[in-house]
């Protein structure tokens, strides 16, 4: 079924309950709320009980099709499937039309039929399902109607419902990804041991296609992965960390308000600049110039080197060091300033001995959300960093890391049993506590900062 | 003391609390119809938060618990079956600051009547507005610019707007939170007058720090000291012939 | 003594004062980097990519005789879908040089035309089909190969070509014949990707980011002022309350990719959301941005006076009326500001749309958000990884576009904070 005429069937059922409260209450005299209330009351109760009939749509195929499909297809072929989900979604695939049906293979023909017959009889079964649960909504509120009813509170009551509801979202998603997480990494585990991917210093996940070819284990000893975000990740600080922290000091304590008002947006460039743009940079331009440069020397690099990718995600975390820090600095009470000024201090003085020391916090939970945002950042290791996850310090060799491991063993065809898949989600985990802690850190800091301040 | 008039409010040994402190002590009043009421007194003495108690404007403020009966014609107003929204329609307010909405001045007049569904069309609401801003003695400043912001009016014009924006849902009794106070004297006087003119269909209860103010404007004057109500009566006895020695020490000037 | 002390205080004195003028070097060499860094980049992408704009055309003239094409002159549109125009594209070319007759020197002859000539003739038997037996005069687009030689040659710079001897020799006489142009590549903003670079364009990405941050816009807008709103005005600060906030920020901070992992495990293999599409990457996008808009709008909440919100509950406006008609129409310029914002970041964002499959090859501009499609930036991830030279200054080019957006939307928000400014005093 067309999920426009469903939609349009929806908002049509909800006017039309609408504009009857609204008729109908119209020419009462001594109404307790006004008709468009009234009307609103009529609709949203309409509205709403088909929404929430309308949301197994989300959940059934699988729920009811899937199952269905699956079992009778293993059942009345008494095979057994190695990857179903594998094989459930070519057969969705062929049904939707996005591949060419199998000429060859009957018994996935079949089922593509039955999954159609099945799905239809789903949808229509849920449309009804929901255009009675609208009417029995629209029943419950013309039945209630009455010239006290306090329509006016009821809608009132409604919406304050959808406010709550739509701020428990974030926190699903929050809840989603961690379930999601947790999830899939426990599968990952069942299949590598968990002190392998912890310890080991092999990854090469790629997996043999048929058990018997050689090397068809694949390795998921994380540790070279790690190693190599830390390193460019420490790049990256070693760029970001001086220029971002001197700009921040020169355009909070000398500056003038002129060339804060152009240098401030102008920084702000930097971090709106899309991550796939500097990756391109990265590759495109510094990685050669740094190879070049070291042919210069005699040294020999590789044209994926961590430094190009390091030194481009450095001027990418610049603003992060220096924005935030341009605000604790500028947080610090004048007074203290003129003390330190008074003493006879200079002014580079007063900055080191006197403002630093007192904005340290802050700008200590700048510097770790600026290392979150390093180790987070995916596109720029992605196309400069490449994937030979070499275990090394040498800034010149090529590294990989966790991000670029988790996009390229995700993107294109995969089959959600492999270990390969699987770990992206253990490295996935890996990350999202990483960066979570420090970032709970961070805010911990600026919160005892300002509350030194307040 | 004018005997005739029935009182409209009753509060009977009202107490407020603000979480563990006790903002008012036992107050009880008697508010007459169509006459002006002042409450005067020391800042910080309470007579704010009763006159907030008598819309129920503290309900707003977490933690404030009130104990006691106010009563309007008779009616609890703290009753739970009474509708805040009803009460409000029938007890209007002024603030200390000029608070006009960000919209045009026809806007900030229309909206009461608007979201209390009281004009059955267009031009029965332009007939209310005009009505008010002509009751509040704005109309003919205004007139011109219904459709300006009410942003761009004089301070002692945008008082006088929140008058008129009150009085566009007719209420019963009106409430006045030192409605002068941020206005210079020709606009204070601009207020009174207008006071004067709305007490022959409203009543009106004003919170004043100025005694002159309420001197000159109220029939009936209450006095609050450090939560309580020292002191109630007509304004001519309450400024000549006080009872209580704290009501004297304070007019003749000796505190606040 | 006294005299002894006096220099070496003067000589302290001196060195403290060029430390401090050390120190303030040190800080405009800061900023310089950052300027400098920023430059460069733009600088480089630039000059990389300025003469994509540009496409190296030849004018010939075609014969649409009906043996070659293998239709009547009365063909239906499913027959000239089968035309064969390669066929007349090939004649036209052998027939400027009749000396090459040896079928490898013609196959390198034609490798200097474009695979785009045969569509664009295909095109003019569509819109012309009465010109079907006769003669046309047609510009088409050269190949990628000659376009980099000849652009650069016209550029006075010399590059390293593909195009052997011969090739170049057969490209100068149509030079000399003044065959040869270069003209603005309008193909490039209306055309979907291709495996060919002089015929690849970003139509089909813009089109799909385009989808993709409407979806977003529709999720993430109502459902971030909503949460906004239920935190600003009605929660109670309770337990609950404080994990709700926690979370927003923490969620803000959040790496894109752990958010194409979200995608993935649950939008697409658990609620069924249709791969490669728009509607999915603007779920996932949604829910990236959901943070920045609650964030932005609830401090735009936090600037309305609570005079107002009295103002309104005097007047016997309840709460929600006070905040539906009063409090969010004066804080809507900070939620649309933060919006915007939001909605440029996601524009940019890359990683979790590789992770959803919008990474596929698509030839076609999409025609709905659940069309397979792809979005700008995660063309500009193929076209970088691409091995073809020609997708170099077409990488360039499609960043161009993408940063003018993004100056274009930064901008925006930036006047309606001003416009808001000004009526505010």
């Amino acid at each position: 079924m067309n999920s426009i005429v469903i939609l349009i069937t929806a908002i049509c059922l909800t006017l039309m309950s609408g504009f009857f409260g609204w008729q109908r209450s119209k020419n009462i005299h001594n109404l307790r709320s006004r008709p468009i209330y009234h009307g609103m009351n009529h609709g949203l109760k309409v509205a709403l009980p088909m929404m929430m009939t309308a949301s197994i749509w989300l959940i059934s195929d699988n729920l009811i099709i899937k199952p269905t499909v699956m079992s009778d297809l293993t059942h009345n072929n008494q095979i057994t499937l190695a990857d179903p989900d594998f094989h459930y979604l070519q057969i969705v695939q062929i049904a939707d039309g996005l591949i060419k049906e199998n000429a060859f293979n009957a018994t996935i023909n079949k089922a593509v039929e039955h999954y159609r017959v099945t799905k239809q009889n789903t949808d229509s079964a849920i449309f009804w399902m929901m255009i009675i649960a609208g009417l029995l909504g629209f029943r419950g509120v013309t039945k209630k109607f009455h010239r006290n009813t306090p329509a006016r509170e009821q809608v009132e009551r409604i919406i304050k419902l959808l406010l709550a509801a739509s701020s428990g979202v974030a926190v699903l998603t929050t809840a989603g990804i961690v379930l999601a997480l947790l999830f899939e990494t426990l599968r990952f585990f069942n299949q590598v041991p968990f002190t392998e991917f912890l310890f080991g210093t092999h990854w090469s996940p790629q997996m043999a296609i048929r058990a018997d070819q050689v090397g068809s284990s694949g390795a998921f000893g994380a540790l070279p992965l790690f190693a190599g975000t830390l390193l460019i990740a420490l790049i990256a600080m070693a760029v970001a960390v001086p220029v971002g922290l001197y700009s921040a000091i020169y355009l909070s304590e000398y500056a003038q308000p002129k060339i804060r008002v152009v240098a401030k947006p102008a920084l702000e460039i930097l971090a709106g600049i899309p991550t796939v743009v500097y990756g391109f940079f990265a590759a495109l331009t510094v990685a050669p110039l740094i190879v070049d440069l070291c042919e210069h020397f005699g040294i020999s690099a590789s044209s994926e080197s961590a430094l190009a990718a390091g030194l481009v995600m450095g001027v990418m975390i610049i603003p992060f060091v220096s924005s935030l820090s341009e605000d604790v600095i500028s947080a610090v009470p004048q007074s203290l300033r003129d003390g330190s000024l008074a003493m006879g201090a200079t002014k580079a003085e007063t900055i080191v001995k006197v403002v630093l020391p007192s904005a340290l916090p802050g700008i200590v939970s700048a510097l770790l959300l600026a290392f979150s945002r390093a180790i987070g950042e995916t596109m720029i290791v992605v196309m400069a960093a490449g994937l030979a996850a070499n275990m090394t310090a040498n800034p010149l060799e090529s590294v990989t890391t966790i991000t670029a491991q988790i996009v390229t063993t995700l993107v294109g065809d995969q089959s959600f049993d492999s270990p390969k898949t699987l770990s992206a989600f253990a490295l996935g985990l890996t990350l999202f506590c990483f960066t979570l802690m420090l970032n709970i850190i961070a805010l911990r800091v600026v919160r005892k900062y300002r509350e030194q301040y307040a | 003391m004018n005997n005739n008039a029935n009182p409209v409010m009753r509060a009977d040994s009202v107490n407020v609390f603000y979480g563990k402190t006790q903002a008012l002590h036992d107050v009880s009043i008697d508010i007459k119809q169509q006459q002006i009421t002042a409450l005067i007194g020391p800042s910080g003495c309470g007579k704010s938060t009763f006159l907030r108690c008598l819309n129920r404007m503290n309900d707003v403020i977490e933690n404030c618990t009130i104990t006691g009966q106010i009563t309007l014609n008779k009616e609890d107003i703290y009753a739970p079956s009474v509708d805040i929204v009803a009460l409000r329609r029938k007890i209007g307010m002024v603030f200390q600051k000029p608070n006009p909405f960000p919209k045009s001045i026809f806007d900030n007049i229309a909206y009461g009547p608007r979201i209390h569904g009281m004009a059955k069309d267009k031009d029965d609401l332009e007939e209310i507005v005009t009505n008010s801003l002509d009751k509040a003695g704005l109309f003919n400043e205004v007139k011109d610019r219904l459709h300006n912001s009410a942003l761009g009016l004089s301070g002692g014009q945008q008082q006088r707007l929140c008058i008129a924006r009150a009085i566009a849902i007719n209420p019963e009794v009106l409430l006045m939170d030192e409605p002068c106070s941020a206005l210079d004297p020709i606009a204070t006087n601009h207020v009174e007058e207008l006071m004067w003119e709305l007490k022959a269909n409203y009543t009106i209860i004003i919170v004043t720090h100025s005694m002159q103010q309420a001197a000159r404007v109220s029939q009936q004057t209450g006095f609050f000291h450090m939560g309580s109500l020292v002191e109630v009566g007509r304004t001519e006895q309450i400024f000549q012939n006080p009872v209580d020695k704290r009501t004297r020490d304070y007019i003749t000037g000796r505190f606040g | 003594m006294p005299d002894q002390n006096l220099i070496q205080q003067q000589k302290r004195d001196r060195r403290r004062m060029f430390a401090d003028m050390r120190f303030r070097a040190y800080g405009i060499l800061g900023l310089m980097i950052a300027g400098g860094a920023l430059l460069f980049l733009l600088g480089n992408i630039f000059t990389t990519g300025y003469d994509a704009f540009r496409q190296t055309v030849i004018t010939m003239e075609f014969n649409l005789n009906t043996d070659d094409l293998g239709i009547s002159q009365t063909a239906s549109v499913e027959a000239i879908q089968q035309a064969n125009t390669l066929k007349v594209a090939k004649q036209a070319l052998y027939a400027l040089f009749p000396e090459v007759s040896k079928s490898k020197d013609k196959r390198n002859l034609y490798k200097l035309i474009s695979l785009g000539a045969e569509h664009d003739i295909r095109n003019q038997l569509f819109n012309h089909p009465e010109s079907i037996g006769s003669k046309v005069t047609l510009t088409v687009p050269m190949s990628s190969d000659v376009d980099q030689f000849y652009k650069a040659s016209q550029r006075g710079e010399e590059i390293k070509s593909r195009l052997d001897q011969q090739q170049q020799q057969w490209l100068q006489t149509l030079i000399n014949k003044k065959m040869v142009t270069v003209k603005f590549n309008s193909d490039f903003f209306t055309r979907a990707d291709s495996r060919y670079p002089e015929i690849a364009g970003i139509g089909g990405a813009v089109v799909g980011s385009i989808y993709t941050l409407m979806i977003c816009l529709l999720i993430s807008f109502p459902l971030g002022v909503a949460a906004a709103i239920y935190l600003e005005e009605f929660s109670r600060d309770s337990f609950i309350t404080r994990i709700v906030e926690a979370n927003i920020n923490n969620l803000a901070a959040v790496p894109s990719v752990i958010f194409g992992l979200l995608g993935l495990a649950v939008i697409l293999n658990t609620f069924n959301a249709p791969r490669s599409t728009p509607l999915a990457g603007g779920i996932v996008l949604a829910l990236m941005t959901l943070p920045t808009i609650i964030i932005a709008c609830r401090s735009a909440i936090k600037t309305v006076p609570p005079s107002i919100r009295e103002a309104g509950m005097a007047m016997g406006a309840s709460k929600i009326q006070v905040v539906f008609h009063h409090v969010m129409p004066a804080a809507m310029s900070g939620t649309l500001t933060g919006t915007i914002i939001g909605l440029a970041q996601a524009l940019g964002e890359t990683a979790p749309l590789l992770m959803i499959g919008m990474v596929a090859f698509i030839a076609n501009v999409p025609g709905t958000p659940t069309d397979p499609a792809t979005a700008l930036p995660v063309q500009i991830y193929l076209w970088a990884e691409s091995a073809e030279r020609g997708f170099v200054e077409k990488t360039a080019a499609a960043i161009m576009v993408i940063i003018v957006f993004l100056i274009v939307m930064n901008l925006l928000a930036v006047l309606i904070r001003n416009k808001t400014r000004i009526s505010n005093k």
